[in-house]
């Protein structure tokens, strides 16, 4: 109780509550991350469940329109399945997606930052060379040609199940040389520290120095690059989901609702796409705001 | 001078025979050529010969240079897909790219700087924070999704723009153009400004941070002293100083068009090296998608060296080798 108390009498909880915009866009994400997390439970239909699903349904449009039903409140798509419950399955792996894809990211970026700017030399040299590189080409296009790849690799029979995670790793793939950066910019000063010296000398070996010592000073900066980030790699997903290269119709993401609503936007059953496209924006623009607001409170000087 | 480009055109050699080493590890590891041409029924003897004329019995290296000596000559080998040299399909779909990339830039450009100078000096009025405000949406909004909305307001609601294709083209030898017919032009709106607006925000955010970092600097305090124009401070001494790091990221960013216009292309249906891409990753057709991989690399080490010289043109200071980078979404 006394630890939550203190916790909301920080300057950082301060912070919060005095930005508006912040307040909000940590309501926006709270209200969307709930309904997905929670899905399965509260979600007024089950999506996946063929059994329920009864063409008499098909292209409901949703609640003011004339012909609505009030159990699809942003009504069906051709199959009448209930789009608000698509919407909140699809959240739900929209942001398993990012947050993996940014975690695999963090991981190989900070192993390899730590590495360069700990090791120094050629090792350095290589690495950091290998990160400029990529940081060249766009990371869609690093994401979309990874994705391709090992999408070719893989025998067709096994597509459906493995794609959720052959797109988290092309998204993570893609991503990690700015966190490599980063890492490596502060473990270069780090490493000069009296700390590490003194590590050094009593022999500690230097994988530990590395994760025990140097890595908890090198993360802080870390937190707003991946909030970031995060928003990022969850348009990514939805890009390559709509691109067709994503997530399969069985398990449908963001993008893929989007994607498959693209079909139907001619015939006039505009709600297929556009309320799948609405939550996509909306999160996105929610976790970019929050991620501008994170690095304004944790790095006061550079305001 | 000449030295500095040399070394810079020296640097690019590694990381192009980098790309063109993964690109050829596609060739040799994804996918069977002699299965995919033999078919069903053959002989062992027959996929012996057929593996020998291809030069596939070859040691990897001397494959390797063998690939990278017909990459050099322009021959990228045949689409799995369409059967058809992989050189002539890209040719006939990069006019296309090229002119939706070029509409683009030229809109981000001509929107974003005006806008950027204009919220960076009255940063304090009602419409900059509008303007501020849509730059956020913006950035957030993904661009198929853009393009998905302008279908559905343009050309489903309204009827007025053609929503995918490029209208009818006229050809000049190997060139084909939109820009001289008005389908054509009416084809490049929605498209361009699809690809256009996030750029945009970004030129605008830039151009506006870069204006209020020099109008705060003390040559400009010393021009309003010496009692020149407000007109002569903003156009004459600030905005010029803003453009060295414009030029960079709009030089940069044109990469960054090209990526995206793969989406772009996608959602109306534009047939250029994108969709091309798009469709031949859907069926995991290697020698287009390794062809389009070095084409692409060695299009962005040149954007690279080339903003690099404007670099090394624009501002006198930096005489030491010193690259400027962009962000990358």
């Amino acid at each position: 109780m006394k630890a939550i108390a203190r916790a909301l009498d920080s300057d950082f909880a301060y912070s919060f509550r005095r930005s508006p915009v912040a307040v909000f866009s940590g309501l926006i994400v709270l209200v969307l991350g709930l309904g997905a997390f929670l899905a399965p439970w509260i979600a007024p239909h089950n999506p996946f469940d063929v059994a329920t699903l009864n063409l008499m349904n098909s292209f409901m449009p949703p609640v003011p329109a004339a012909d609505s039903n009030a159990s699809f409140l942003l009504g069906t798509d051709d199959q009448g399945r209930d789009i608000l419950s698509a919407i909140m399955f699809g959240t739900r792996l929209s942001l398993f997606v990012g947050f993996l894809a940014i975690i695999f990211s963090l991981a190989v970026g900070i192993g390899v930052g730590l590495l360069a700017g700990y090791a120094g030399g050629a090792t350095d040299a290589v690495l950091m060379r290998v990160a400029d590189v990529q940081l060249t080409f766009p990371s869609i296009l690093i994401a979309l040609l990874v994705d391709g790849v090992v999408q070719a690799l893989l025998p067709r029979q096994y597509h459906d199940q493995l794609s959720l995670y052959v797109i988290i790793f092309a998204i993570g793939i893609a991503r990690w040389p700015q966190f490599a950066r980063t890492v490596r910019g502060s473990t270069l000063v780090e490493r000069g520290r009296d700390y590490v010296m003194a590590a050094r000398v009593i022999g500690i070996p230097s994988w530990r120095i590395m994760l025990s010592h140097i890595l908890p000073n090198v993360l802080g900066p870390m937190l707003v690059i991946a909030t970031l980030s995060l928003g990022l790699a969850i348009l990514d997903e939805a890009t390559l989901s709509f691109l067709g290269v994503g997530l399969p119709p069985t398990q449908p993401s963001l993008g893929t609702l989007i994607r498959i609503g693209n079909d139907f936007l001619f015939s006039g059953e505009w709600w297929v796409t556009v309320f799948p496209g609405i939550t996509l924006a909306l999160m996105v623009l929610a976790i970019n705001l929050l991620g501008d607001w994170l690095r304004d409170a944790l790095t006061p000087r550079l305001r | 001078m000449f030295a500095y480009i040399a070394a810079r055109l020296l640097q690019a050699i590694p990381v192009l025979l980098a790309v063109g080493f993964i690109a050829f590890a596609l060739f040799a590891y994804v996918g069977d050529p002699v299965q995919i041409m033999l078919g069903q029924d053959f002989t062992e003897a027959q996929r012996l010969a057929l593996q020998h004329s291809l030069g596939l019995d070859q040691p990897f290296f001397v494959q390797y240079g063998h690939f990278m000596w017909a990459m050099l000559h322009g021959n990228f080998g045949l689409s799995y897909r369409l059967a058809t040299p992989v050189g002539g399909l890209i040719a006939a779909r990069f006019p296309a790219t090229a002119e939706l990339v070029l509409a683009s830039a030229i809109l981000a450009l001509v929107v974003g700087v005006p806008l950027g100078i204009y919220t960076g000096i009255h940063r304090e009025s009602w419409l900059s924070r509008l303007i501020m405000g849509f730059s956020l949406i913006g950035v957030s909004l993904p661009t198929f999704l853009l393009g998905i909305l302008l279908i559905l307001f343009f050309s489903v609601l309204l009827g007025w723009l053609p929503s995918f294709g490029r209208g009818s083209v006229v050809n000049f030898a190997h060139w084909s153009t939109g820009f001289l017919t008005l389908s054509g032009l009416k084809s490049l709106i929605l498209p361009s400004i699809t690809l256009g607006l996030f750029q945009m925000t970004l030129i605008m955010r830039l151009v506006r941070t870069e204006m209020l970092e020099v109008l705060r600097s003390d040559y400009i305090k010393f021009a309003r002293a010496r009692g020149l124009s407000q007109r002569a401070i903003h156009f004459g001494h600030a905005l010029k100083n803003t453009l060295v790091p414009v030029i960079t990221i709009v030089g940069l960013q044109i990469g960054s068009l090209l990526a995206f216009s793969l989406v772009t292309e996608t959602v109306f249906q534009w047939p250029g090296m994108g969709l091309l891409l798009v469709q031949s990753i859907g069926v995991a057709d290697i020698p287009v998608m390794s062809a389009y991989l070095m084409l692409v690399s060695v299009f962005f080490v040149l954007i690279n060296l080339i903003v690099d010289l404007l670099y090394y043109a624009v501002d006198p200071r930096l005489r030491v080798d010193r690259r400027g980078r962009g962000g990358s979404r």
